[in-house]
Formats: structure tokens, C-alpha cells, sequence
């Protein structure tokens, strides 16, 4: 009897043996400096990395998140061993400060940081008071992605500058037929309702909620489907022809629709009646391992060198203006990415809406994805 | 003497990976939502559980996984039998070959699998394409409940033909036999001989089936209508989107809650149609 159960302890003990020794063959040893980036997907272009690497010695370890709750799921979790992380400043980068989950960044050890826009860097400060905890990785607004000529066909007579293109049922209904997409936000969407009824984009007042309650169900049977992280793929492949979102998502999708050539053109519209600006910030998780080799790749990535290579690749506008002159020409006259003065202004940024509103505001969504 | 570890070691391991964590979910359920880290402060507030027992979104959300769960299961019950009696009753040679085929979508990741659906069922894909032309008008499958059913039955199939045909293939020949001796044609041999027999199969593929399938999230999230609006969607939701671990807490703990009962009235309903039958 003894000799059946030892034996296989024996060999447990054994294989627990193995998978240690493995374990510790794969961990990199502590000698060799790496860094953690959490970002979003399709925001990068890898050569800035492997750049940083051979410049620093520094190797980054790389992963991406599609969405900011998962972000600040896991940021909120406590440990979650990123270094690195590029939450948009309304609403998950305001939280996470309040949260106490950022750490500040001491920008005397990033001496690139002087490179970034103050006009800009100005905007996010309703978030980030005194802008202590973050600096502008990329931005970019929210609006509608487009394929025209589909809408065209089922509305002709449908504005192809306005919130009108989904929020009104008369043209939803007839452009339903080539599939409409909401994005699967209500921190990204409501406010744009409210800017769209001539609200506060900020309101936590009830009947403003109320009201954009009744706007978006009466459009809730021409919603073919509800993405999170983005409508890149769908717009692309014509899939769909009306979606609310991201513009760099959007600019990127009518690049990749060309490339596949099937004929789909894919346009950006900032509506007219005022598109909600957003700024994806580089910050710094306040338990985050390695905050010297942190600080090192924030600096790299806000020299203008790099930050031009990664607007190249990903077609959103960054905020160091000193990147421009390596940046694509045609990029650079695009409007829908580096937006004009005259657009900017007519820009809005939100600021942080307490809990109970927020609370409000997914109910209100919740019944809107359900239909009820 | 030798008996003590081994069960030590399955008390610790049912303590650590099973009472432990749900120990943690119902503290988290019973706590406070806060802007913090973690997200949540302990305390004793029912409030979750308030909410999720009197707001209708989470009844309603529950009651819609449970319609999907239950359609799913008996859809996979209606395909699975005949497929596992197939193998049970095949040649022995083909026996081993035909399991392996009900298996073979294992091998593939399910992502791919789930993200190869969207491709076939997409607007411009061929499947649709064949579909309205066979029936001479347009019409849509992803994003609808009919992708959701199609690719929920895919998926759960095999859990369902795995332990029927376990319990199948266990079945003594002679019996069959002895009721065609005895001048009972082959439907009434099966109704009275081989499904009573199979009912211990039917139990535990139904529960493999059923209850993975109400905490469903993937295959509505990708494939569903946006009415799908699934438990599993509900709970991501509330951890993610609300940030409010305590109420996602709670209804994980009202789902589980349900989910025990199921199988429970399963095995009753069973067992008393056994004890009737044998009376």
C-alpha cells in the first residue's frame, strides 16, 4: 500500500521540481532592465520599441488592452505588474488619480517632456489638475466612421456633417439597411448625445439624461450591433456603413479599405454640432515595478523622432509639435487627423461626473442595449 | 494510514481553489463600492444583493441565459442522441475513430473557432449569400439569435454526445435482444429498454451542456444581437463597464445560487420518472 501512494508523490514532487526549474529559466535574471507597456491596440509602431531597446538596453515587454475597462479593471485589481499604461483622460484617467492608482511623474528625469504641446497639455488639466500625473501620448475625437456612398443610396437627402446621420430616425431607419454600429460605450457616447441635444456634455441633471434616453431608444431598432474596440474591422470590410467612433480608428479603417480594394470608401465625419476630443495620456501605475525604466521609455516616446514614426503608423495626431516635420505630408493636411484651429476650438472636452451620475448612465444604457 | 494525506490533499485543494475563492466573492458582494484599490471597501451592506434581487434588468437577464441555456441543451439532446447511439452501436474498429471525430473541434481553439462562425454567417460570406437566393429574399445571420443558437449548439454538442455515448456504449447488447426475443419491435425495445438505461447520460450531458452554457458570454458577445443581453454579458458588464464589483459579486453569487438548483431538480425529475417506471 505505501509503495502506490509514494510513488506517485514521488513523481509530483518531481514534476513540481521540473516546472520550477523551467519557471526560473524562463524569468529574465535581475541584471537585465525591462519595462511594462499596456496600451491600446493597433497604437504603436513596433520599430519605436525596438528603437528604445537598442538605445536604452531597456527591453519592453508589450501588451495591449481594447478597451478601458479592462484597463482599469486591472489597474484597479492592484499588482498588475505594468509599468507603463495609456488610459484616455476622461473618464479612466481622472478615476485612476482619484483612485489613488497613478503614481506622479517626475519630470525632471523626462526631459523630452518639455516637448509637449502646452495648449493641449492645458485641456487635460481638468482632469489632472496641475497636469502632475500624465502626458499626452496621442488624441483624437469622437465621431462617426462612414462609408458615404452606401448612405447615399438608402438617404440621399441624409446631412453627411451631422449627429442628424444617426441620431435622427428618420435617417437611421433608411440607413439601417446597410448596418449602423453604436460603440459600446456610454462614457464615450452619452456625452455626445447631450452636445447633440444642446446640453452640457457633462450634465448629471435627470431629464437631460431622460432626454437622451428618448433619443437613443428611438433609434435603438436600426442598430444592427453594439462594438467594443471599435469598429475598425467591420467599417473596412463594409460590413457596416454608420458607426460612432474613434477618429483614428476610422481614418485607419478607410486605409486599410483601400488597401483591400473592394471598393469600399470610408470617410470620417466630426459632426458639426461638436465631437468630444479625448487624449489617451502616457502614465504610471503607482505600484509599478520598474518607474526608473518607466520614466526612460516616456521620455523616448515623447522625443519627436519616435512620436513621429508612431503618428505615421497609427494616423492619430500627437501632441509634440516638434514631431511635425517628419510626419507624412499627407497625414499632415488630413483634417480628419491633425484637425484645423477653427476645428479644435469647436471641439469639446468632458470633465468627471461623479459616481451616482455615472451609475445613472449605464442604467440608461443598459435598457438602451436591451432594447427596453 | 496511507488513505490520510491523499485526502488531506484533496481537502486542501477543494478549500483553496473552490470555499476560498467563493469565500472571497460573497465578502466582495458584501461590500461597499469606493473609488479605490482595490475598488471595493469590506463591510456588511446588502445592497448588492438589493439590487440585483429587485432591478429587472438582472431577472430578466437571467431568465433570458436560462431560455438560451435550456433551448441549447435540448436542441443538443435532440442531435446528440441518435449521433452517440450511432457510435455506440457502430463496429468496434469504427468506435475509437468516431469519438475522436465528435472531439475534433477540440483541437482547435475556440476564439478561432467562434471567430471563423463570424466570417461564415457574415452579410457578404457565401452561407448567406446561398440562403437568400435559395429563398428569394435577403437575409441576416450574424448578430441575430439564430447565430447565437447555431453556434451555441456547435459548441456544447460534444459535451453532449461525450457522456451519452459513455453511458451508451456501456449497455449490454442482450438486452435489446432479449426484448426483440420477447417480441418487442425495435422503437418499443428503445423506448423501454435502452433510453431508461441511457437516463444517467442524458443527466450528466445535460448538465455539461446546461450550465456552462447559462454563464455564456463569448458566444453572445461576438455573435448575439445586441438584445442578447445574457447574464454573462450583464455581470461583464457591472465588473468593467459600472466598475461595481460588489453587485457583479452578488449576481455571480445569484447565478451560482441557480445553477446548483438546476442539476439538483434534473436528478429529482429523474429519478422519480425511474421509480415511477419501476413500480
Amino acid at each position: 500500500m505505501a509503495c502506490t501512494t509514494e510513488e506517485p508523490m514521488r513523481w509530483i514532487g518531481r514534476a513540481f521540481f521540473c516546472l520550477l526549474a523551467m519557471l526560473c529559466a524562463v524569468a529574465p535574471s535581475q541584471a537585465e532592465r525591462v519595462v511594462n507597456v499596456y496600451n491600446w491596440t493597433d497604437y504603436i509602431d513596433p520599430a519605436v520599441l525596438r528603437r528604445f531597446t537598442a538605445e536604452t538596453g531597456i527591453a519592453v515587454r508589450y501588451d495591449v488592452f481594447d478597451s478601458l475597462e479592462t484597463l482599469e479593471a486591472k489597474l484597479l485589481a492592484g499588482h498588475s505588474g505594468y509599468d507603463v499604461v495609456t488610459p484616455s483622460n476622461e473618464p479612466s484617467f481622472s478615476r485612476l488619480i482619484k483612485a489613488g492608482a497613478l503614481a506622479p511623474i517626475d519630470t525632471a528625469q523626462v526631459p523630452n517632456w518639455a516637448n509637449l504641446d502646452p495648449a493641449l497639455m492645458r485641456r487635460v488639466a481638468r482632469s489632472d489638475p496641475g497636469n502632475k500625473y500624465g502626458g499626452i501620448y496621442l488624441y483624437g475625437t469622437i465621431g462617426l466612421g462612414t462609408v458615404p456612398a452606401r448612405i447615399a443610396a438608402l438617404a440621399p437627402d441624409a446631412p453627411l456633417d451631422s449627429w442628424d446621420l444617426i441620431f435622427k430616425p428618420e435617417h437611421a431607419r433608411r440607413i439601417a439597411a446597410c448596418g449602423i454600429a453604436m460603440m459600446d460605450s456610454a462614457i464615450d457616447v452619452v456625452p455626445s448625445v447631450l452636445r447633440y441635444l444642446g446640453k452640457d456634455p457633462d450634465s448629471t441633471d435627470a431629464t437631460d439624461l431622460a432626454a437622451v434616453e428618448r433619443t437613443l431608444m428611438a433609434i435603438r431598432p436600426y442598430v444592427r450591433t453594439f462594438a467594443s474596440g471599435g469598429n475598425l474591422e467591420a467599417l473596412a470590410s463594409g460590413r457596416i456603413c454608420l458607426a460612432i467612433d474613434y477618429s483614428g480608428d476610422v481614418v485607419q479603417a478607410a486605409a486599410r479599405a483601400k488597401e483591400v480594394g473592394k471598393g469600399v470608401a470610408v470617410k470620417y465625419i466630426a459632426p458639426r454640432e461638436g465631437a468630444e476630443i479625448g487624449f489617451d495620456m502616457l502614465a504610471i501605475p503607482a505600484d509599478a515595478p520598474h518607474k526608473a525604466e518607466a520614466l526612460a521609455f516616456i521620455d523616448f516616446v515623447l522625443r519627436p523622432d519616435s512620436m513621429a514614426s508612431i503618428t505615421n503608423t497609427v494616423r492619430y495626431p500627437n501632441a509634440v509639435p516638434a514631431s511635425r516635420a517628419a510626419i507624412r505630408p499627407e497625414l499632415l493636411a488630413d483634417t480628419d487627423v491633425f484637425p484645423t484651429d477653427a476645428q479644435l476650438a469647436g471641439f469639446f472636452t468632458i470633465g468627471p461626473v461623479p459616481q451616482a451620475a455615472e451609475r445613472a448612465r449605464s442604467r440608461v444604457w443598459a435598457r438602451f442595449k436591451a432594447g427596453k | 494510514m496511507t488513505r490520510l494525506p491523499v485526502l488531506a490533499i484533496l481537502w486542501a485543494w477543494l478549500f483553496v481553489l473552490l470555499v476560498l475563492p467563493l469565500g472571497i466573492v460573497l465578502a466582495i458582494a458584501l461590500a461597499d463600492s469606493v473609488d479605490a484599490v482595490p475598488p471595493f471597501a469590506l463591510g456588511v451592506s446588502v445592497e448588492a444583493f438589493r439590487t440585483v434581487l429587485t432591478d429587472p434588468l438582472y431577472r430578466d437577464a437571467l431568465l433570458a441565459s436560462l431560455q438560451v441555456a435550456g433551448v441549447s441543451t435540448a436542441a443538443c439532446l435532440l442531435m446528440g442522441y441518435p449521433v452517440a447511439l450511432t457510435i455506440a452501436r457502430a463496429p468496434v474498429r469504427w468506435r475509437d475513430p468516431l469519438v475522436l471525430a465528435a472531439m475534433l473541434p477540440f483541437w482547435t481553439g475556440f476564439p478561432m473557432r467562434i471567430n471563423a462562425w463570424i466570417g461564415l454567417l457574415a452579410d457578404d460570406g457565401w452561407l448567406v449569400a446561398a440562403l437568400s437566393w435559395a429563398i428569394g429574399a435577403p437575409i441576416r445571420l450574424l448578430y441575430t439569435d439564430a447565430a447565437l443558437y447555431l453556434c451555441m449548439i456547435y459548441t456544447y454538442l460534444p459535451f453532449m454526445v461525450l457522456p451519452l455515448y459513455a453511458s451508451l456504449s456501456r449497455l449490454d447488447p442482450t438486452l435489446r435482444e432479449a426484448a426483440a426475443d420477447l417480441g418487442a419491435p425495435p422503437w418499443f425495445g428503445f423506448l423501454r429498454v435502452t433510453l431508461p438505461l441511457s437516463i444517467p447520460g442524458i443527466v450528466a450531458g445535460c448538465v455539461l451542456v446546461f450550465v456552462p452554457a447559462v454563464g455564456e458570454y463569448v458566444i453572445p458577445e461576438l455573435l448575439g444581437g445586441p438584445n442578447a443581453q445574457l447574464v454573462g454579458r450583464v455581470l461583464w458588464a457591472e465588473f468593467f463597464a459600472n466598475r461595481d464589483w460588489p453587485v457583479a459579486a452578488a449576481l455571480a453569487m445569484a447565478l451560482l445560487l441557480v445553477l446548483l438548483v438546476f442539476p439538483a431538480v434534473v436528478r429529482a425529475v429523474f429519478l422519480r420518472s425511474i421509480a415511477t417506471e419501476r413500480e
